[in-house]
């Protein structure tokens, strides 16, 4: 997948998960912090990127902890199926 | 408001083996409190009896019937795709499918092990598992397993079994305070000597050595099983989780 692919999967997911604006969902933005999600919205949503993403493995618990902002968890994703 | 009545009416409910013995009574006393459910088992001709007797007591629409063999995933699976397909959420899970095969533990041969195992502990694994991600979402759900009294204090010829149904206790804590925050509690029932298929065989000299271990002095039904795990699975039972709940007249009090 492209990166642009992938961003616009993730901002789908996000959008539909957290009911924020596609305009809120930028790199920069924090679950926590601008998007309005509690920690059990966290946990739904590296779900929700393992079922909607083939990574062919899930997504490592320490790896999971680090995905805090739409940048980190679009890098992430880039870097397992990118090219 | 005080509700007592432990109603589930709009309740979607999957239990696990429910053919035959406690998981049928289940099934039945779930119906009978308004529930939706689905109810399953591994062999097509148990399966079909059980189903005819719940559509001929009126009950068809708002039951579904899966044949699957919960120990394996894809197997499982079909049983949460068909109840959301069907009535679009899980509010409960019942792990009642079960399965024994007795043998001295220096006698017991590996498959009697795993079979045991699989079909007990490894189904509860499986079901939890699929049931949380959907209970996870809706912030709401009722987990209950079906452990054994067995679980709380050995029996002899029973290693598999009890470590089987101890595994499904430890499951059970486990996820209870893994679910909590999303508001899903997570408890095991504990039968003791309850007649089902499953007991049917045992000799009279079993029995009378049984019955001197149960202050009640008398064999529970499956009627009396259901009606706890109703209760489990009702929305009075809410600051409960997390707990083996005895169903044996007595037989272990501690």
């Amino acid at each position: 997948m492209t990166k642009e692919e992938i961003t616009k999967k993730v901002t789908e997911i996000i959008v539909k998960k957290l009911g924020v604006t596609e305009g809120e969902v930028t790199p920069a933005a924090s679950y926590v912090e601008d998007l309005g999600a509690d920690s059990l919205d966290q946990v739904e949503l590296v779900m929700e990127f393992e079922d909607s993403f083939s990574l062919g493995e899930k997504i490592p618990e320490e790896e999971a902890a680090k995905l805090t902002t739409v940048g980190s968890t679009i890098e992430y994703l880039v870097s397992k199926l990118g090219k | 408001m005080i509700d007592v009545m432990c109603s589930l009416e709009n309740k979607i409910a999957i239990v696990t083996g429910s053919s035959r013995g406690i998981g049928k009574a289940i099934a039945e006393c779930f119906l009978k409190s308004g529930a939706g459910i689905v109810l399953n088992g591994k062999t097509k001709e148990n399966l079909e009896i059980a189903e005819k007797e719940l559509i001929d007591a009126g009950f068809s629409e708002r039951m579904i019937s899966i044949q699957a063999d919960v120990s394996k995933p894809e197997e499982a699976k079909k049983l949460f795709d068909a109840a959301v397909d069907r009535f679009g959420r899980v509010d409960i899970l019942v792990n009642n499918a079960g399965v024994f095969k007795n043998s001295l533990l220096a006698r017991m041969d590996e498959s009697e092990w795993d079979w045991v195992i699989e079909n007990n502990l490894k189904s509860a694994y499986h079901c939890t598992k699929l049931a949380a991600k959907i209970m996870m979402k809706q912030r709401a759900g009722r987990i209950i397993n079906m452990s054994s009294v067995v679980a709380l204090g050995g029996n002899p010829f029973q290693a598999n079994y009890v470590a089987s149904k101890s595994g499904m206790d430890g499951l059970m804590m486990a996820t209870a305070k893994e679910l909590a925050p999303f508001g899903i509690t997570v408890n095991s029932i504990a039968p003791g000597y309850i007649k089902t298929d499953m007991t049917k065989d045992f000799t009279e000299q079993m029995v009378a050595d049984i019955l001197k271990f149960i202050p009640l002095n008398r064999a529970g039904t499956a009627v009396e099983v259901a009606y706890a795990v109703k209760f489990l699975a009702s929305d009075e039972s809410s600051y409960i989780t997390g707990q083996v709940i005895q169903v044996d007249g007595g037989r272990v009090i501690r």
